[in-house]
């Protein structure tokens, strides 16, 4: 064992990319690496980002570095679908490659685990961070620290998917690493290894945001705003934290014990020795069907509360949407099974399933036909958020109808693992979770930014995804019905697939479209700033506490905490309002606010380490790592002095120096 | 102290009971997770139990006056870890430190017991990679160790804080978590004991 | 007799009404179009069935497409109608109760209906998942012929151990006769799918499952993996082949006079990682080579092996009866 076999590990020249494609895309990446920080240097910014956004432990900072990062891996991701498409429009017969199937299977397996774990997830807290401390009436999340560790670790989780492409190359067993292909014996190289890591790294932070928001949801809401008094989306992050609680930790375990087999010769999932891969399926799907309700129920919660902004009407049956909401959630522990129905249970355990599977259709069914009651006798201000509404509904209904189908296990043994099953759950993913969270972006962005997008342009995009998804997805339920399975790069051309792929491949193209004209918005909204600026604050006639404050938030939401007495209580002030009926006179107290900390970026350094360290087998770089993370943490769990005041007078004069509705208002 | 000062002083008490009650939430609620985990290696061992591959079952491998004495030492420094707190309520910060050094050592008694067996079963050939029985077996009692470990440097992490600020607020605070953790482990503890060592010689 | 005219003045939103209106009708027309040039002639294996099992199950998928309808016609509905109704730019102002947000019985039918269809629904369910259990073997008059299944990187295996042969990606079957297939794999997971005839099931190593198939036609069926197990993942594609019994007792006899013999040596060279081209075919040597696949993955081999060592049969299981959801756990 020489030394350098000691530092390096088994990490080699070697591992540097052998392909065209990933080589192209390596020195692209390294190339706009060195812009970005030559641009920092030259512009002498470095101090003014670790100040004001390295460090912050703002929430709504927080999650505008979210949504930066979950933006950035979509456009990774959609560079993956598209290779994808390409390769699989040129695969029929044995000669056209695009990419070799070794890079393929790592494209498809990246995609699936960029978008899922990066891209939706990262919206998702991003949009929570946003905005979840102004509707509830306070300052910040309850543990702001830990919400910056949170991000950070999902950072560095990214960072590591995208380190894999540079050196060793990603896991070529899809976003779920079934073994035993995902054991030594199959994949003994790096790749499966970059996957369990990245996973493992950024699904601590999802555990601890977990913690964080059903934290601040149960202890930290407005005076005055009981449960049944918080908005809708409020509920749906609580039900979603009860998710991630229950089901990250399987995610922890499961990802543990296969590392564990391949660091250190376990046998939990192995061919032989007694492994059981078939453990590995009910655990990994124990955590993997509440995950793709953590998605897509805050993309409910919004929708729900855009539908009712946008159409100037009380949300329809409050409590029954609290109560569906609840009901999916129990339901989404019970269903796990229908990942595997051919895995052959037996007809007793199928059927059970087949049918919890089912009833959850119901309260999901419930909640499309509140949201079209609440827009029954509104009066619609039909801006982009209502665009991707409709969009949603169209599309999520029919991703729902296929879902109903393959819950039916006898007819899910002719559709599984096929291009069918593909489609049924990018239907509900882009559909469901991806127009949530654009809805929620255009809804959200006046009240952090100060200005509105384009209202036209997110249109075109609205329009481009929509007509995409049906253009990329309606053939692959036809490909599917006609025996095409997941994952091939190549296939018969006597099947006659290559024209339905070759639409799909349109179908791409449209929504790449789609998302030019959303990268196009932003520039020209901020080009077009200054036209568009909030200046009340309320720029849809909001009806929740966020509209109260001005546009863009100030770091400290509220100079005075409100007192809450109904549901949608600034609707309810505006019509006291109306009524002649103005609030009390604001009292001004101390605030407490966290300083600026720079441990979350450091631990998070650290556990990228840990997961580099252990990918390469360069132990002592993963124990330096895990020593790094526990004496950081005992620094920072030992500080008491990790809070700043600004007095009342202070608040007063920052609050009148905004232009607040209430700073307007006459008082009472 | 004017009017001002004891509305701002009763504001800062206000803004700390609320914050260890936030804390501790927020503690219970990551306890919960931790007892997620211990349930999916639980499941596990529960599947793979009989999985030997023809290899020795936990029958022939365990030795129940061993695991009797570490069950006892762990569920002493739990009592020693009540009257931790019971010291910190009534101020008495010498009980403190003596009962934090008491379950340090009885924590520490436990590992390297637990390390011996380890280190036993390996030598006779009988490691993590022998069988998927035994690779659960050494991971779900492992990972219960680790946790321990975590424990330990918590209680030497504690010993220097309270030695250099006392039994002030934020002290009780992490005395309180941490009593919560050692107590939780414990717990864990039994489940191993009835689970894996009790079930499997029977 | 009066001619009424309705005047239309030709203004900017109007002519921007007509203009997306059309593009609508354009595009859909366009889908259609597509859709009848894509799909003409196209072999949707899973929507015409080829044998009895596969029959049953593109009936499941009718009645439950059929029955969603019920849902998804009024959503569809209610979604246009109430945004073009209630939209605030409609001049013909349409009533605003900006208070009403709740109505028992609208809540009762859109609560009630999913509620029955679901019941309907998993009534079909449960026994739709017994009368195709895969485990289930299919009635008929005709003796079944057994065939055993080993998935390999990168090809598919198939063991007859009742006529002594063997074949690689062609699995030949004589028409309208029920085949009780035992599936096992010496690769990673696998699953062994057969669209025309009917649903797949997982190929796991160290397991055996089974799947009952019948083609009730002669022809040529596409078969293929549907999970992946490495890169040569995409090459896992077989002809299901039926043919009429008389033709296949010929090709059983012809295939039995083969000099090509699968034995372990000759098994063990197959099971390399590696693709085929053409389908092969052996004579069956060693009676017990499906049984040692699956065993090899359970016990450690035999230390003490003389040359010609009988696989150690496993004491408490009947490898013949071998049933998933022993080896589950569940």
């Amino acid at each position: 064992m020489s030394l350098l076999d000691v530092v390096f590990g088994r990490l080699t020249f070697n591992a540097l990319p052998h392909d065209l494609v990933t080589q192209v895309a390596v020195v692209g990446i390294v190339l706009l690496g060195i812009a970005i920080i030559g641009a920092l240097f030259y512009f002498k910014k470095w101090t003014w980002l670790w100040k004001n956004w390295l460090t912050t432990l703002d929430a709504k900072k927080i999650g505008v570095m979210y949504i930066i990062v979950a933006v950035i891996m979509l456009l990774r991701g959609v560079s993956d679908a598209l290779m994808i498409r390409a390769q699989q429009v040129v695969g029929a017969g044995d000669g056209g490659k695009f990419i070799s199937s070794d890079t393929f299977q790592q494209v498809f397996s990246a995609h699936g685990t960029i978008m899922i774990f990066f891209v939706a997830m990262g919206l998702m807290f991003g949009l929570i961070n946003l905005v979840l401390p102004l509707m509830l009436g306070t300052r910040d999340v309850a543990f702001p620290f830990m919400n910056s560790v949170s991000f950070w670790l999902f950072t560095a989780g990214m960072i590591l998917v995208n380190a894999s492409l540079m050196l060793g190359g990603f896991s070529p067993g899809g976003w779920l690493g079934y073994p035993p292909l995902t054991e030594l014996a199959y994949s003994p190289g790096p790749g499966v290894d970059y996957w369990i890591w990245a996973l493992q790294i950024a699904g601590v932070g999802s555990l601890l945001s977990g913690i964080n928001f059903l934290t601040t949801i149960l202890c930290k809401r407005a005076k005055g705003m009981t449960m049944m008094k918080m908005p809708i989306f409020a509920w749906s992050v609580l039900v979603t934290t009860l998710l991630i609680i229950f089901a990250f930790p399987i995610l922890t375990a499961t990802l543990g014990m296969l590392g564990l087999d391949r660091l250190m010769g376990m046998h939990f999932f192995t061919s032989g020795f007694g492994g059981n891969p078939m453990m590995y399926i009910n655990l990994i799907w124990a955590w993997g069907h509440p995950e793709v309700y953590i998605l897509i129920l805050p993309a409910f919660g919004i929708f729900s509360e855009v539908v009712a902004t946008y159409s100037q009407k009380r949300l329809f049956g409050y409590k029954t949407m609290v109560l569906a909401l609840f009901g999916i959630t129990f339901l989404s522990f019970v269903v796990w099974l229908h990942h595997f129905f051919t895995m052959g249970a037996g007809a007793d355990v199928n059927a059970f399933f087949g049918i919890t599977t089912m009833i959850i259709a119901i309260p999901t069914g419930v909640k499309i036909f509140n949201w079209l009651f609440t827009m029954f006798r509104g009066r619609i201000n039909f801006k982009t958020p209502m665009f991707w509404f409709f969009s949603f509904v169209v599309t999520f209904t029919i991703g729902g109808v296929t879902g109903v189908l393959m819950a039916v296990p006898a007819i899910d043994f002719q559709i599984h693992n096929s291009l069918f099953l593909v489609a049924h759950f990018h239907n509900v993913i882009i559909g469901g979770v991806v127009f949530g969270y654009f809805a929620g972006i255009t809804y959200w962005f006046p009240k952090i930014f100060g200005f509105t997008l384009n209202e036209r342009l997110g249109r075109y995009a609205a329009y481009c995804w929509a007509i995409g998804f049906l253009v990329a997805f309606l053939p692959l339920y036809a490909l599917g019905l006609m025996g095409a399975t997941r994952r091939l790069d190549h296939y018969d051309p006597s099947t006659g697939w290559q024209g339905l792929f070759i639409v799909a491949g349109v179908g791409v193209v449209i929504i790449c479209l789609g998302i030019f004209f959303q990268l196009l918005q932003l520039a020209v909204s901020i080009w077009q700033r200054k036209k568009n600026l909030d200046i009340t604050g309320d720029p849809w006639n909001g009806r929740t506490l966020e509209w109260s404050v001005p546009s863009p938030a100030p770091f400290y939401n509220f100079a005075v905490l409100p007192v809450v007495h109904s549901r949608d209580p600034f609707w309810e002030q505006k019509e006291a309002a109306k009524a002649g009926h103005h609030p009390a006179r604001p009292v001004y107290v101390d605030v407490h606010l966290p300083k600026n900390s720079g441990f979350g970026v450091i631990i998070a350094a650290f556990a990228f380490m840990v997961g580099f360290g252990l990918i390469w087998h360069m132990w002592w770089l993963a124990i330096v790592g895990v020593i790094g993370v526990i004496v950081c943490v005992i620094i920072r769990t030992s500080d008491d002095d990790t809070e700043y005041t600004i007095s009342a007078a202070e608040m007063e004069r920052l609050d009148h120096g905004h232009n607040t509705y209430a700073a307007k208002e006459q008082y009472a | 102290m004017s009017k001002t000062d004891s509305i701002a002083v009763e504001h800062l008490d206000a803004v700390e009971t609320a914050r260890h009650g936030t804390t501790a939430l927020g503690f219970w609620i990551y306890l919960m997770t931790d007892c997620i985990l211990f349930a999916s290696l639980f499941a596990t061992f529960a599947v793979l139990r009989g999985a030997t591959y023809g290899g020795p079952s936990g029958k022939e491998l365990f030795g129940m006056p061993f695991v009797l004495t570490e069950t006892l030492i762990l569920l002493t420094s739990s009592f020693v870890c009540g009257l931790v707190l019971l010291g910190a309520k009534y101020n008495r910060t010498k009980l403190v430190i003596l009962g934090l050094i008491i379950t340090f050592l009885l924590g520490a008694a436990f590992l390297t017991l637990e390390l011996t067996e380890f280190t036993h079963l390996v030598q006779d050939g009988h490691s993590w990679r022998a069988s998927a029985f035994l690779s659960a077996f050494f991971t779900l009692v492992g990972t219960h160790g680790a946790h321990i470990s975590m424990g330990l440097i918590w209680i030497i992490v504690m010993i220097g804080q309270i030695l250099k600020k006392g039994l002030v607020k934020g002290t009780i605070r992490r005395l309180t978590l941490f009593s919560l953790f050692w107590h939780f482990l414990d717990i864990v503890w039994i489940f191993i004991f009835t689970v894996v060592y009790l079930m499997g010689v029977l | 007799m009066m001619k009424t005219y309705i005047m239309v003045k030709l203004t900017k939103s109007v002519v921007k009404r007509i203009i997306t209106v059309g593009l609508i009708l354009l595009l859909v027309c366009a889908a259609v179009v597509g859709s009848i040039v894509l799909l003409h002639g196209a072999h949707i294996d899973v929507l015409n069935p080829q044998g009895e099992v596969a029959m049953k199950e593109r009936n499941l998928i009718v009645f439950t497409l059929l029955l969603s309808l019920i849902v998804v016609v009024p959503v569809f509905t209610l979604l246009i109608v109430f945004s073009l109704k209630y939209r605030a730019s409609n001049p013909k102002k349409a009533a605003y109760h900006p208070n009403w947000e709740g109505n028992r019985l609208l809540e009762t039918i859109w609560w009630g209906i999913p509620c029955a269809i679901i019941l309907v629904l998993g009534i079909v369910t449960w026994q739709s998942s017994h009368a195709l259990d895969p485990y289930k073997h299919l009635d008929s008059n005709v003796k079944a012929l057994n065939v055993q299944v080993v998935a390999l990187q990168w090809k598919w295996l198939f063991i007859y151990p009742d006529q002594h042969i063997a074949s690689v990606n062609l699995l030949e079957m004589p028409q309208n006769t029920p085949v009780n297939f035992s599936i096992t794999s010496d690769a990673p997971m696998n699953s062994f799918w057969i669209p025309s005839l009917g649903g797949q099931i997982y190929a796991m190593s160290g397991m055996s499952t089974k799947l009952s198939l019948v083609a009730n036609k002669t022809g040529d069926f596409k078969g293929s993996s549907a999970n992946i197990s490495g890169q040569g993942f995409a090459d896992m594609h077989f002809t299901a082949r039926a043919v009429t019994p008389a033709d296949f007792d010929t090709w059983v006899h012809t295939t039995q006079q083969l000099t090509k013999s699968l034995d372990e040596t000759s098994y063990n060279e197959l099971a390399k990682p590696a693709s085929v081209k053409a389908p092969l075919f052996y004579k069956l040597s060693d009676q017990n080579l499906y049984d040692t696949i699956v065993m090899k993955y359970m016990m450690p081999a035999p230390t003490n092996s003389a040359p010609k060592a009988t696989t150690p049969k496993p004491t408490n299981m009947n490898m013949n009866n071998m049933d998933m959801s022993h080896m589950e756990g569940m």
